[in-house]
Formats: structure tokens, C-alpha cells, sequence
């Protein structure tokens, strides 16, 4: 049997679900503890630090031998801003860590934290785009004049001509508000000196430990040799925990200064205000459409509020360079202008999340559709039917190359479970009876599964992109394979066990996976991006051909037959229509009587592979059905459709939960999640009780439909899905609401599209003041 | 630091005898002080639920509790769950499921879903729903974990 495509229960489950993981918090358990005097000041000027007699204080005058935390990308247009561990004389957003005290416990070394008296000099502080491009504004970092601190811009060389042609010009802006990834379990590290060979051993909660450890060995100046990261269970990441942040900094620097063990574990609050923020963006679109309602150019003009420092090591420009990239998306059109700016504010800096800026640029995409559909007096489905990118391979404005997906067909598959004609009725008959319900579609691509070669484009100081695979047979017959993916949550050893497990012919249970620790695996990027499975799938299935090439020449002397007529299934190689022996056997045979097979065991029975794709596209269909209650903003989704194709599914269980989990971020994305500050910096929402993540009180049901295209552009055929929930729902969520709405006048540009904005809405359109 | 002060709690039938500051609330007594580190901490602050432990058979924030106060209390936390080897109908119906992720939520959504079928084995969908929605979870959308425990409310009534 094919392990391939069954949907396979978790191997992770066992232990998380009788309390037996081992999270950070839990292995930090008897150490000393961190915890760090946070800026109040969104801008302005550190006068003095004074911490409390006896403390054991760290300011930024102790750190003279460790350098700031560097994020570059090789560009003309980006300039690079160095963030201090701790800042020695200003400040620059609320939440930044000013100095660090340490206690033998969690309550005393907040008790000595908050007994430090912080005097600071506050100055006005750059907190919105509009602030910050304001002319004359003050600099949130001298060396970026106008605060401007990555600025692309892409023309082709049919712009002008094709949007002079365009017979309807559509022209809209959408705003996307802050929002935090918002872990359940939020970041924290664990380092432990050991004094025998003066080794840190730091255990946190990351996505990326090899990159960490290279980032945190360059800051601090020592080899990455005396260094080995952990990331043990980690309770989710959504992108939040690639960065390199001050705080590991510190904890390590700490544990070696001081020799002994020191944990910073971060609260919901810190995670809130100082964890990283994501999606604060204003898009200026034009489409120039045909008179068959085809568009014909397009032109954006991007802004993105990056906060205070680009995060490390991909930088600020995984929102903006997306952006201006990406935008195009499942469109058919060649004719571009774009001009895309990352601009520095007084506000905590931006990580990806999930999806980065593609939930706000499939926003943007799809509410230019729906506008210009109503424009130009054709249906939703029509107008994107029109547009859609049919052929395949494809190559998008900005020259990515779109390899075969199914746009068209998973819109008609979406239009066909929603009964499009019968909801058209319902929702007329629901209008006369004073009743408002709407029908939003959504259709985007996602580049996933992407390696060296799509991340050498983007110029970074660091190229990421492959993952290795090391794996090995036990004399027992059982495998481990150790990687450089690094997952938190996904099921991914789960499913790269069914891959291994097709190749070797053994079952999954015989398969161990070790992931995210330096000493154990072998160098890779860790997993974020919808990378893994297509990366490291990848890498094993590479790897585990390589275990199965050296057991076929054993197998073919010990039963005395041709390799080729040797097939291996279910625990055994066979003969084709012959005898047989175990795997178990080979493995023991190989290793135990090794005198015999010399050949086949050079280097013992291991396998090393690495695999660096160009990358693949998934894309999707969503529709959605929501009332809104006119009276009181409220928005109550009736039903979620999505189709989607992410090639073949290596676990089709794990693929729908993924799914579901990305369209629950989506709709939070599109109807309640806010990061809000004041217009002095301070940040409004530093609990959940203010940043409003939805319960199962407010996430639907989802249906979740899969069109199956195999990638050829991948080995097994997958392509990445951890992100294409979260890009497509809050564009289908806002058209639908926009549809419901519509009868009263009101389009929504701007998600989160909470009820008191949707009420703004229908005010202002009734002349009413807002 | 303020005195320390003797505590006898009762946790899954056994008993633990630890010292501790007035302040530490039961959450941290249990994971720093009792080594039962399956209680998760999410916000500290009553939201999330991730802590949610049972009290006398009632779901609890640990985080929002005293110590203290659980003294002479019939505390019940996720490493209760399974017997020995075998799990409980809950964790099963997680696990059939896939009604966890990243699995940081889940030994709160566990206690929680025990401590509202234990009291309410016919408790309707609709109810179901609004008493699951104490908890946050990041990672599954929810649906599976609500199937998971209408799957384990059948199991739970045999």
C-alpha cells in the first residue's frame, strides 16, 4: 500500500496530548530568570537608568563587546539600520528593551524590574505612514532621510501605452491594519552553561535554530561551535519566530558571563507589544481594464509601516519586495508600474505571517475585481473567469514563473457548491424582507516550496533556501532521519514519515524523525514559508532512495536475484513473484556481517541528501455567505467554501487542518484582529481582552474541497499549503460583506472590518456623520 | 521576597507538599513546584485558557488562582487524564481527530471539555460551542476539536 495520501493520525500527539511535551517554559524550570525593563517612550532620549541597590543589572555600557543585530539585503534602494541588544542612548518604540535584570526566580526579577526607574526624554514619535511621510518629519533613524528605508519600483516597458488604452479605469485603496502572529505559546529561551566545556546549550521557541545560532555566534563574536540551539515543542509560530531578537542575545550572553543557567520566558504582554507586528499597509491601485472588461495594466503604489529595525535576517523587504513582486497574482496581464516603499516608524518592527503581504495584496486584487465588476456592470465569477491565467507554464508581469495550477476550475468548482443563481435569489428575497446577506469570492496563488534559487533574487546578505536530510538504518530496520526543517506543529514528521516510508517499503512507526537542534540535524533554513513538506519531503525522499539503493544490492546477493526484479513493500524486499526477506534482516545483515558487503556499506547504512527547488504555486478558491446586521455592524459568516490544489497531498487530514487553521487566521485577519497605538506610540492592545483573537463561537465550519495537480515542479509532486488559508479568506470574507452590503451604498477598502467600521460605513453613505 | 508559606495540595489523587510565596498562583505552583509541566500558561491574564485545570470537578483558570486557595481542593490536571497507558476518551478523540496542532492549547481545551461533559453529558451542540469558546487555539479553526469532543461526549456516556 501507498502511505502517500492516507490520512494518517499524528506521531505527535501522543506526548502533547498527556501533558508529556516539553515546551521552553519546561525545560527552563530551576533557572535563573530575565526579565527586561521595556521602553514606556515610543521616541526619545535615555537621561539615566537606575536600578535598585544590590541588583544585578544589565544596561547597553555592558555590552560594548557585542555588535547590533544587522539585517541587510544587497540593494541600491535599502538602507541598512543597526539594532542595538540594548539601546545605549535612545529609544525608539514602546516595548523595546532597555536594560535586563536577573533574580533567582520569575517574581523577583520582575519585582527588580519594575523597581527600575527609567528616566527617559520623551520626543514626538513617527508612528503612521502618513506621519512618517509627512514632509518635514522627524527622522526616526539619521540615516534614513525621509524614512524611507527600502524603496523598489518595477515599470515595464508597456505600462504606458496599455493603461492609455484602457477604456475603464478602476482606482481604489485598501488598507490593511497591524496584526500581531499571535502564538498560543509566546517566545522565550533557556540557556544553560555547562561548565565542563563552557558550551550554551539554548532551548527557545524558534523556527529557524541554525539560522539563530549562526546569527546569535556573529553578534556575540564566538564560534558557532560553542553554541547549540534547541527548538523543542513549540507552541506555533505563524512566521513571529524566525527573527533573531534581542532577548537570545542577551540569555546567552548572560549565561556565559555569568556562568550558570538563565531563562527569559516572554509574557502575552511583551509578546504583544514588543513580539513583532505584521500587515500595516496601504495600497494606491489602478486597474486600466478593456472594453471585454479584461484588465490591461495595472499600477500600485505600496506602502508598508515597517516599524523601528528590519527583523533578521530576511529583512523588511519580505513584505515590500513581495508586494511589489507578487501582486499580479492569478492575472492574466503584462503591462506593470509599481513602486513599493518599506517606511520606518516609531512602532514595534514586522515579522512575516503567515502569508506576509499576500493577505493583503489578494485583498487588494480581489476588491479591484469586485469594483471594477460592478464598474463595468459584469458578474464577480465573469470577471475574474476573463482574467484568470489559463496557460500554463505561465510567466507573470514581474517575470515569476507560474507552473501548471487549476484557477479557472477551482472558481467553478466554488461556483458550483455555492449554487451561485439559487443564493442570488435567497439573497433578494432576504433584502425585501429588510435582511442583508452577501456572496464574496476570493481567487489567489501561493508561491511555496521555494529554495536558493527564488530567495537569491531578493538580494539578502543571507540566501536561504535548501534543506538537507540525513538519515540512517538502525541493524533493527528502523530509520532516522535527521532535518534541517524545523517544525511547530504542522504534523510534518508525520507526513514525512509516509513519504519515507514509501521508498524503503516500512511502515511509519518504524520511522523516527529528529528536527530542531544543532547538534542533531544538519544545517538547514527551518520551516516557515509553506516550505517543508516540498523541501524537506523532498530531501527524504532523496535521502530514503539512497538507504534503499545500498538494501537493493543486498538483497539481490543474499537471494540471489536481479536488483531490478526486486521490489520493496510491506516490511520485505521480494522477488518479483518470488522469495523474500525482511528488511529487518537486510539492515542486521548489513551491519552484522558487514565482511560480506563491503560495497554497499561504505559509510555505513546512511544517506545523506540535500534538495533546493525553484519553487511551485498552490492556489485556491474561496466563497463565502455572510449576514450583516445593518444595525449593529455585525457580520456572521453562513457558510465557507474553499477549493484549493497544493499539488498532490502527501497526508490529506494534515492538509485540511491546515486549511481550516488558515482560514480561521484569515476571517480573524478580516473581522476582529487589531494592533492599535495612540498617536503617541503607546500600544492600546496589550492583552488578549483588547487584541480580539475569535473563539469557536466565531469560526464557521469550513468546507475544504482539493483539486489535485501534480507539481512537476517538485519530486513528490506537493506543492506548500500552510499559508493559503490566511492569504485568501480576508478578501473573500470583505467582498462578501461589500455584497451584502451593497444595497446601502457601502464598499469596505480596509480589513480588519470591525462592526463599528462597517457601521461608519453605512452612516457616511447615508450623509450621516461618522 | 515575602515569607514562604507550607501547602498541602491534592493533585490527580496525589498528594504534594510544597512551599511557596502567598502570591504564586496555583499554575506556577503546579508547573515549578509540583514539576507538572503539562499546565500551559498562554496569557496570564483569564483569557486564553490554556492553564484551564479542574477544581473539584469545575474548569479553573490556574492562572487566576491563588495556591493557596486550592488547598483542601480535588485538583485535576492533563497528566490525569490518561489511565496508565491507555488514554482517556478525550485525548483519544483528539487524537482521531486531529483536534491539535501545535498542541500548546490542547491540555487546556482537554480539562475544559472533561469538566463540561462530566457535568453536562447531554449538553446540546449549541451549548457545546459557547462553552468551548473559553478557550483560544491558534492552530486547527476549531472544527476538529468541537468533533473531537462530541466524538468523546458518545464515548463518555457509554
Amino acid at each position: 500500500m501507498s502511505w502517500i495520501g492516507h490520512p494518517l493520525p499524528r506521531s505527535e500527539d501522543s506526548a502533547l496530548l498527556r501533558g508529556l511535551g516539553l515546551f521552553t517554559a519546561d525545560e527552563a524550570r530551576g533557572t535563573k530568570r530575565i526579565s527586561f525593563v521595556r521602553s514606556p517612550i515610543a521616541r526619545g532620549r535615555i537621561v539615566s537608568i537606575t536600578a535598585p541597590p544590590g541588583a544585578t543589572i544589565i544596561t547597553a555600557a555592558d555590552l560594548e563587546d557585542v555588535k547590533p543585530i544587522r539585517a541587510i539585503l544587497h540593494r541600491d534602494d535599502f538602507i541598512p539600520v543597526d539594532q542595538p541588544i540594548l539601546p545605549a542612548d535612545r529609544v525608539t518604540f514602546v516595548g523595546q528593551p532597555v536594560a535586563a535584570v536577573i533574580a533567582p526566580s520569575l517574581e523577583e526579577a520582575e519585582d527588580l524590574a519594575e523597581a527600575v526607574e527609567l528616566d527617559i526624554e520623551p520626543e514626538p514619535a513617527i508612528v503612521g505612514i502618513d506621519d512618517a511621510l509627512a514632509s518635514g518629519a522627524e527622522l526616526v533613524h539619521p540615516n534614513v532621510p525621509g524614512n524611507v528605508t527600502l524603496e523598489g519600483r518595477i515599470e515595464t516597458p508597456t505600462f504606458a501605452a496599455a493603461m492609455a488604452s484602457a477604456s475603464e479605469i478602476v482606482e481604489i485603496e485598501i488598507r490593511s491594519k497591524r496584526q500581531s502572529a499571535m502564538p498560543m505559546e509566546a517566545r522565550g529561551g533557556s540557556a544553560r552553561f555547562d561548565r565542563a566545556s563552557g558550551r550554551i546549550t539554548l532551548t527557545c521557541s524558534v523556527q529557524m535554530p541554525h539560522m539563530l545560532r549562526t546569527g546569535l555566534a556573529d553578534v556575540l563574536g564566538i564560534p558557532e561551535a560553542d553554541l547549540r540551539v534547541i527548538a523543542p515543542d513549540v507552541g506555533g509560530g505563524f512566521g513571529q519566530k524566525m527573527p533573531l531578537i534581542p532577548e537570545y542575545v542577551l540569555a546567552v550572553w548572560a549565561a556565559r558571563r555569568f556562568g550558570c543557567d538563565i531563562a527569559w520566558i516572554e509574557d502575552r504582554r511583551e509578546n504583544l507589544i514588543a513580539g513583532f507586528h505584521s500587515r500595516d499597509q496601504v495600497y494606491h491601485i489602478r486597474g486600466g481594464f478593456d472594453a471585454d472588461a479584461r484588465l490591461v495594466a495595472l499600477e500600485g503604489d505600496l506602502f508598508c509601516n515597517i516599524g523601528a529595525y528590519s527583523c533578521f535576517p530576511i529583512t523588511c523587504g519580505v513584505e515590500v519586495l513581495m508586494a511589489m513582486g507578487e501582486l499580479p497574482g492569478p492575472y492574466d496581464f503584462s503591462a506593470y508600474k509599481v513602486r513599493s516603499r518599506g517606511i520606518a516608524t516609531n512602532t514595534c518592527p514586522m515579522a512575516p505571517y503567515r502569508g506576509v503581504s499576500r493577505p493583503v495584496m489578494a485583498f487588494a486584487m480581489e476588491r479591484l475585481m469586485d469594483t471594477a465588476a460592478t464598474q463595468l456592470g459584469i458578474s464577480p465569477i465573469e470577471i475574474r473567469r476573463r482574467n484568470l491565467v489559463t496557460e500554463f507554464p505561465y510567466q507573470t508581469a514581474t517575470g515569476v514563473p507560474l507552473d501548471a495550477g487549476t484557477y479557472v476550475e477551482s472558481l467553478d468548482a466554488a461556483e458550483a457548491l455555492i449554487d451561485v443563481s439559487a443564493f442570488r435569489a435567497r439573497q433578494a428575497d432576504a433584502q425585501r424582507n429588510g435582511r442583508f446577506i452577501g456572496l464574496g469570492f476570493a481567487v489567489f496563488n501561493e508561491r511555496s516550496g521555494f529554495g536558493t534559487p527564488v530567495f537569491a533574487g531578493r538580494k539578502m546578505d543571507i540566501t536561504l533556501g535548501f534543506e538537507t536530510v540525513e538519515m540512517v538504518m538502525d541493524p533493527s530496520g528502523y530509520v532516522e532521519a535527521r532535518i534541517g526543517a524545523s517544525p511547530h506543529g504542522q504534523g510534518l514528521k508525520t507526513a514525512l514519515s509516509q513519504v519515507i516510508a514509501d521508498e524503503i517499503g516500512i511502515a511509519p512507526s518504524g520511522i523516527r524523525i529528529v528536527s530542531g537542534d544543532t547538534d542533531r540535524t544538519p544545517y538547514g533554513w527551518g520551516t516557515f514559508a509553506s516550505r517543508s513538506m516540498v523541501i524537506a519531503g523532498g530531501a527524504c525522499k532523496l535521502a530514503a532512495q539512497g538507504i534503499r539503493d545500498k538494501l537493493v544490492n543486498v538483497a539481490a546477493r543474499m537471494l540471489q536475484a536481479d536488483p531490478n526484479e526486486i521490489k520493496f513493500a510491506d516490511g520485505e524486499a521480494r522477488v518479483r513473484g518470488g522469495a523474500a526477506i525482511t528488511i529487518r534482516e537486510l539492515a542486521r545483515a548489513v551491519h552484522h556481517s558487514s565482511h560480506l558487503f563491503k560495497d554497499d556499506f561504505e559509510n555505513g547504512l546512511t544517506s545523506i541528501a540535500t534538495y533546493d527547488p525553484a519553487g511551485t504555486f498552490s492556489n485556491a478558491c474561496h466563497a463565502v455567505i455572510v449576514e450583516v446586521d445593518p444595525e449593529t455592524g455585525r457580520v456572521r459568516i453562513e457558510r465557507y467554501v474553499s477549493v484549493e490544489d497544493a499539488g498532490r497531498l502527501i497526508n490529506p487530514m494534515i492538509a485540511e487542518g491546515q486549511a481550516h487553521g488558515g482560514i480561521a487566521q484569515g476571517i480573524a485577519n478580516a473581522l476582529h484582529e487589531e494592533i492599535v497605538y495612540d498617536e503617541h506610540g503607546n500600544i492600546l492592545t496589550a492583552t488578549l481582552a483588547d487584541y480580539l483573537v475569535p473563539s469557536c463561537a466565531e469560526i464557521p465550519r469550513i468546507e475544504v474541497h482539493h483539486l489535485e495537480t501534480i507539481s512537476e515542479a517538485t519530486i513528490t509532486g506537493a506543492k506548500g499549503l500552510g499559508e493559503g488559508g490566511t492569504i485568501g479568506a480576508p478578501a473573500a470574507v470583505i467582498n462578501a460583506i461589500s455584497d451584502a452590503l451593497a444595497p446601502l451604498g457601502v464598499s469596505p477598502y480596509e480589513m480588519p472590518m470591525t462592526p463599528q467600521r462597517i457601521r461608519a460605513l453605512i452612516r457616511a453613505s447615508r450623509g450621516a456623520p461618522a | 521576597m515575602s515569607e514562604r508559606i507550607a501547602l498541602a495540595l491534592t493533585v490527580n489523587g496525589q498528594p504534594f507538599d510544597i512551599n511557596v510565596e502567598p502570591r504564586r498562583s496555583l499554575a506556577d505552583a503546579l508547573r515549578e513546584d509540583c514539576g507538572l509541566t503539562g499546565t500551559h500558561l498562554g496569557c496570564e491574564h483569564g483569557v486564553c485558557g490554556a492553564c484551564t485545570v479542574l477544581i473539584d470537578g469545575q474548569p479553573i483558570r490556574a492562572c487566576l488562582m491563588f495556591a493557596v486557595q486550592s488547598e483542601g481542593t480535588e485538583i485535576r490536571t492533563v497528566e490525569g487524564l490518561a489511565d496508565g497507558d491507555s488514554l482517556h476518551p478525550m485525548q483519544q478523540a483528539f487524537h482521531d481527530h486531529h483536534g491539535l496542532q501545535c498542541g500548546f492549547c490542547t491540555p487546556g481545551f482537554l480539562m475544559l471539555a472533561v469538566g463540561v461533559l462530566e457535568s453536562q453529558p447531554d449538553i446540546s451542540d449549541e451549548a457545546l460551542v459557547e462553552a468551548l469558546s473559553s478557550n483560544i487555539c491558534r492552530c486547527t479553526g476549531y472544527q476538529n476539536i468541537v468533533k473531537a469532543v462530541r466524538a468523546a461526549a458518545e464515548q463518555m456516556r457509554q
